[in-house]
């Protein structure tokens, strides 16, 4: 024992060296899986204002092209209140509050990793839970992995552990999509069956299976759909709807239901 | 010796806050992103103790992941290129005596020099970064190509901001 630790004081450099690699390897594999990134964020109050303090300067540059956005955005909206439809038109639904909309703004984003993560200015103080999921103006973007009090981390639709559970708004047929990993614009669907012919163009959209987002969240449109005889399950692939290279603001979506689903499935699990 | 302590600390916070604020922001083509914090660790003196380079080093990449919630990521390919450091100076530069106080930089190892001993390193630290993040060898060749041109990417952003700084004393 002695003489081992002689041997390591000895080796100092490459001992020291040795624990500084093994810790940071560590961190680093407890953030890789996404369940495991659950349990694991650097998320922080601290690193978390020094960023807002400077995504709130940085903003003003943002200002036109936002307010461009915020129009359209409201404009949208205007379409679907009640008044904007003739009292005879009864094909539109009113929905239950399954869902409600909380918006935050991006103060960090990365979008050239394999794992990128997106930190926005709203925490647990807001209402903010892991699991919950991340819309934009123009489609999904992420899930809640880490929440802090006052901020939470994003774990971004381009991330290549990420799978969303997705369908064609065409046909309803159940897709998942996911990201290879190398450009931010184009995404994949892997599990497309033999019987079914993509054209460009086609819009796909979230199926609402999982309870994170509301039905019909725009993922991506078709570029390509590749289609091979020798296989059951074809790939495609597809532009994502949202630029993340341009997001600045995005809504929290908070199921009120959760619970209440998640208690279910837990009762369904324990039987 | 006070002087090159705070000289350092200086150095360290305005890298950090440059590549967190400004180069962790860029985005070329849609992968390529430079990282010249790492110039902090090929500019510590010659005679910095090993040891402390690590421990240093491990404290750049651990700050720059807090910023960018990749826990892990930066401070295992500093590290890594702190490690290989001191046998980086000596395959280079063994016959060179230093003193005390001077660092690696341009005035001591000349435009070519510096130019060497920046490039190894920078790839080593890219290479480590793009390879722990891919945490796979699937794409190889990919990865590579990312490395390399972030590598070069970085060269030339930290030549830039060394002779921007050595214009001034």
């Amino acid at each position: 024992m002695r003489n081992l630790f002689i041997f390591l004081w000895d080796n100092r450099f490459f001992t020291l060296f040795l624990i500084l690699e093994t810790i940071s390897v560590g961190l680093l594999s407890t953030s890789y899986s996404y369940q495991r990134s659950l349990s694991y964020s650097l998320t922080n109050d601290i690193s978390g204002s020094l960023l807002k303090t400077y995504s709130d300067l940085s903003d003003y540059f943002y200002l036109k092209e936002e307010n461009k956005q915020l129009l359209e955005d409201n404009a949208n909206l205007r379409n679907q209140v009640a008044g904007s439809f003739l009292a005879t038109d009864t094909s539109t639904v009113y929905l239950d509050t399954l869902y409600r909309f909380l918006p935050a703004r991006i103060i960090s984003i990365t979008n050239k990793m394999q794992m990128n993560r997106i930190i926005i200015d709203k925490g647990k103080i807001h209402g903010i839970k892991k699991e919950m999921g991340v819309i934009g103006k123009d489609g999904i973007v992420g899930i809640v992995i880490g929440v802090s009090d006052h901020y939470s981390t994003l774990m971004s639709a381009l991330s290549r552990n990420a799978n969303f559970s997705a369908m064609i708004k065409q046909n309803g047929q159940l897709v998942n999509v996911s990201w290879p990993g190398d450009n931010y614009l184009y995404g994949e669907i892997n599990d497309i069956p033999s019987h079914i012919q993509l054209l460009e163009g086609d819009t796909i959209v979230s199926s609402g299976n999982s309870i994170i987002f509301p039905k019909g969240i725009i993922i991506g449109y078709v570029v390509e759909h590749q289609k091979r005889e020798d296989k059951d399950l074809s790939k495609a692939k597809i532009r994502f709807s949202v630029d993340f290279n341009k997001l600045h603001h995005v809504y929290i979506v908070k199921n009120l239901m959760k619970h209440e689903l998640d208690s279910l499935i837990m009762q369904t699990y324990n039987e | 010796m006070n002087n090159i302590v705070v000289k350092n600390i200086v150095r360290f916070l305005l890298l950090v806050l440059v590549q967190v604020f400004i180069l962790n922001k860029l985005n070329l083509f849609g992968y390529l992103s430079p990282f010249v914090y790492v110039l902090f660790i090929l500019l510590l003196p010659f005679r910095t103790n090993k040891l402390l380079l690590l421990v240093l080093a491990f404290l750049i990449g651990l700050t720059i992941d807090v910023f960018g919630d990749t826990p892990g990521l930066h401070a295992s390919a500093t590290v890594l290129m702190a490690f290989i450091r001191p046998s980086v100076i000596s395959v280079f530069f063994g016959r060179i005596e230093f003193t005390q106080k001077e660092a690696p930089d341009i005035k001591k190892l000349g435009f070519i020099g510096f130019g060497k001993y920046a490039f190894v390193l920078v790839m080593v630290h890219h290479f480590s970064l793009y390879f722990m993040e891919a945490l796979s060898f699937s794409r190889f060749f990919d990865t590579l190509k990312t490395t390399f041109l972030s590598t070069l990417l970085s060269m030339v952003l930290i030549y830039i901001i060394v002779f921007l700084f050595s214009r001034k004393k």
